[in-house]
């Protein structure tokens, strides 16, 4: 990922932005599977942190960010300015993770 | 009549387990924020000319679950309304831990300020029944370089 930068602020500080090359968006839908649900049965008893969900849900959300990026560097672009993550619930058991930005050429 | 036990010591095991675990996990909290306190975090757009190196993205997520006894506690006190006071620290917590994961990030690169600074809250459904079972909170930003 070092050829593509990213950033979620309209700029890439210190460098121009010369052309502009559109929305990118990457996304993946997620389900957890029965072990982490019996642990999390459990953790809802004590309450705590759900690790295994963290993991899932970061994992989840870098395999979006990859699509976002391979997308991107499909357009020919350097850079990603204003990412933009959202996270919606489908069921009671699955999650999309989605991310948005736009891609453009930095000199 | 085993129907209440259980219930009871369900409830007691989360009210037990549950302050243990929030108290522990507010003393860590309070000794990560200062360990990163140096960190610049703010949600501003615009990046001061003099911090021009190596904007990158950086995050973190946690997912908080929800104990029994706040659980009850909380489906109580919404047949009245008002404050649930249960879920708000749950919440407090939650987002706390997400914003120092994302400077533990930011450190990890060597970055002093994180810029525009976002925080994505989900709540996760343990089971179709039960709508609520915990709340992941994702915080993430620019951080760059002094």
């Amino acid at each position: 990922m070092q050829d593509l930068t990213m950033t979620n602020i309209e700029l890439v500080p210190g460098r121009d932005i010369v052309r502009h090359l559109g929305l990118v968006q990457g996304s993946t839908v997620r389900s957890k599977h029965l072990g982490r649900d019996i642990m999390a049965g459990f953790k809802n008893l004590v309450g705590g942190e759900l690790k295994g969900y963290t993991e899932l849900l970061s994992d989840a959300r870098d395999e979006a960010t990859r699509r976002m990026a391979e997308e991107a560097r499909s357009l020919g672009a350097n850079a990603i300015v204003n990412i933009r993550y959202s996270t919606s619930s489908i069921t009671a058991g699955a999650s999309e993770l989605y991310v948005y930005g736009t891609a453009v050429v930095v000199e | 009549m085993a129907g209440l036990i259980t219930f009871l010591v369900l409830l007691l095991v989360g009210l037990i387990f549950g302050r243990i675990n929030e108290s522990r996990h507010f003393a860590i909290l309070k000794r990560d924020e200062e360990m990163l306190s140096d960190i610049m975090t703010v949600n501003l757009k615009r990046v001061p000319d003099d911090l021009q190196q190596g904007a990158v993205l950086v995050g973190g997520n946690v997912v908080v679950a929800v104990d029994y006894f706040k659980k009850i506690v909380a489906g109580l006190k919404q047949l009245i309304g008002g404050r649930l006071k249960t879920y708000e620290t749950l919440v407090e917590r939650a987002r706390r831990e997400a914003i120092v994961r994302m400077k533990k990030d930011a450190r990890e690169i060597g970055a002093n300020a994180i810029y525009n600074v976002r925080i994505e809250f989900s709540s996760i459904g343990s089971q179709p029944r039960q709508a609520f079972g915990g709340v992941e909170l994702f915080a993430y930003g620019t951080a760059v370089k002094f």
